[in-house]
């Protein structure tokens, strides 16, 4: 389990993290969103030791950071933002390097990078300098050195940042394949990643935690949340509006579509359905929708309420 | 501890990924055999011995050594790996002392490379080989006071060529601490026990004893002190600045 209790840091009057206190438990893989500069990176390395907290602390299953940092870290993988590594190392010595300071030696060295190079299928460039690969093999190899060990915590800042769709997909898979019973932490502010990998998400404003829950759970918080859209010819936006729970209506006219808000926790589709019927609407598309996470986001960390 | 060696693998072989090090030993050898042979006097001298060789070493040292050291920690910090180094678990001492080490086996390596000079020395005459080793020691020791300070200096700033400048200046004070430069300045007003201490804490004075061949306790107790404490201050500067 990691444990993190009012941790806070500030950079000479400014604080980028405010009193901050969460816990994950092993199998959840939680996604840390935010805007940019919101303190993500920074929680991340206070969680592994590489900034001290101005206040607060943080346990990493068991291992306080601050007083038994060795013990912490080695139970950690890590992928720092931008995934920086020696650049002028080949891969495969880069690898063996990390293994070695992993305490692995011999047979055991062997195969954990052989291990770790084929999850991340890096066959290929084993023998290049890291400087000369592509930015999806760096990150690759970023990855690479950190799962090496199977650390039972992982960390990962923005780690499908810069890659193409299909890298994307992989890296995400893998995630989706280490998260069974170890602790996943990513941070994103790509939020159709959290909806696809993580089993929940943490969003920070300023330093602030200002929402945790399932991905499910805060779609809910949007307004969208049960709004259903319909196509359709001849449609009467006033009827709509009239119906039992209904809180608004917006045209979307590039689309030529209507969208009827639900009340907070009220489920509308069957009214809007009844009345489809009882006029005998054509509709062309019809679509409820589960709510809408960037609008979510937007309105937390902007600092309105959903 | 366990891991210092992958440390100092690391940071040796990156010498060698890059033309640094084979330029660096170039340089040196041809620097050392101009200073020995024409400023030195070596044949003039008539003298089967290499102090022609070692006393030009501070100097020479002044400017190459600093070279070696400006990358330890800037280039880390630029590259942002300080962060993956940090995050590893190893101690600060490792971490540091690993570092030192590399490049302190790098310049010893440039060093050993100077043999042909005792192959020489040898062959003209019957110098005193007892007097050379403990020169080659003493310069090796000498190279690793200047990398410390170059150390530090480097984890200072993440610029390499600022982190060199701060090296050689603050080398140079080490340098001249013994002459009139530097004490004339305290001479008025200091106490003789200070003036003592400034001019102890000259390299040339120490270095000119151990390059005769004498090599004293209090001299060699002198440049390991000065390495520790140089490699304490590295240690401190890097916590402070990994993270700008």
């Amino acid at each position: 389990m990691i444990e993190i209790n009012n941790l806070t840091r500030r950079f000479a009057q400014r604080t980028v993290v405010d009193d901050l206190s969460f816990r994950v438990q092993p199998g959840e893989v939680l996604g840390f969103l935010g805007p940019n500069g919101a303190g993500k990176s920074t929680t991340m390395k206070m969680l592994t030791g590489f900034l001290a907290p101005t206040f607060g602390s943080a346990r990493i299953l068991g291992f306080d950071i601050q007083r038994q940092t060795l013990q912490a870290q080695r139970q950690i993988g890590y992928l720092p933002e931008g995934a920086p590594c020696y650049g002028d190392m080949p891969v495969a010595g880069f690898l063996a390097f990390i293994a070695e300071v992993r305490g692995f030696r011999g047979a055991e060295k062997r195969r954990r990078v052989d291990a770790a190079v084929a999850r991340l299928e890096l066959e290929k460039v084993l023998g290049q300098s890291i400087e000369t690969l592509s930015k999806g093999f760096k990150r690759r190899v970023g990855l690479a050195q950190a799962i090496l060990h199977e650390p039972p915590v992982l960390i990962l800042d923005e780690p499908t940042d810069g890659l193409d769709p299909n890298q994307k997909h992989q890296v995400r898979q893998l995630i989706g394949e280490l998260a069974r019973d170890r602790i996943v932490v990513i941070s994103t502010h790509i939020l159709e990643e959290v909806s696809a990998v993580c089993s929940r998400a943490l969003i920070i404003a300023s330093g602030r935690l200002v929402a945790d829950g399932t991905p499910l759970e805060l779609e809910s918080r949007s307004r969208y949340h049960q709004a259903v859209t319909l196509v359709g010819d001849a449609l009467d936006p006033a009827a709509l509006a009239a119906l039992p729970g209904v809180a608004g209506i917006e045209a979307n006219p590039v689309e030529g579509s209507l969208t009827v808000l639900a009340r907070p926790g009220e489920v509308i589709f069957p009214q809007v359905n009844a009345l489809i019927h009882q006029r005998g609407w054509t509709v062309r598309e019809l679509d409820v929708e589960r709510g809408r996470l960037d609008e979510v986001f937007r309105a937390l960390t902007r600092g309105e309420a959903a | 501890m366990r891991q210092l060696p992958a440390i100092l693998k690391r940071e040796l072989g990156s010498y060698f990924a890059t033309p640094l090090a084979y330029v660096f030993i170039l340089i040196f050898l041809v620097l050392s055999g101009v200073f020995t042979f024409y400023l030195g006097g070596f044949f003039e001298s008539n003298q089967a011995s290499l102090a022609p060789f070692f006393n030009f070493h501070p100097w020479l040292y002044l400017f190459l050594v600093p070279a070696i050291a400006m990358r330890l920690w800037a280039e880390e910090r630029k590259s942002g790996s300080i962060e993956l180094l940090m995050t590893l678990p190893i101690s600060r001492f490792e971490a540091v002392f690993g570092k030192f080490l590399a490049a302190w086996a790098f310049a010893g390596l440039a060093l050993l490379l100077t043999f042909p000079l005792v192959l020489t020395v040898n062959y003209l005459g019957d110098p005193d080989n007892g007097a050379i080793l403990t020169g080659y020691l003493g310069s090796w020791l000498l190279a690793g006071a200047y990398l410390a300070i170059g150390s530090c200096m480097s984890a200072l700033a993440k610029n390499q060529v600022i982190a060199f400048i701060l090296a050689v200046s603050v080398s140079f004070l080490f340098i001249v601490s013994g002459f009139p430069l530097v004490l004339d300045a305290f001479a008025g007003w200091a106490p003789l026990w200070l003036l003592d201490a400034v001019a102890s804490l000259s390299f040339l004075v120490r270095f000119e004893a151990i390059s005769k061949g004498v090599l004293d306790l209090r001299d060699l107790l002198y440049f390991v002190s000065l390495i520790a404490a140089w490699l304490t201050a590295t240690a401190v500067v890097v916590d402070l600045k990994k993270a700008d």
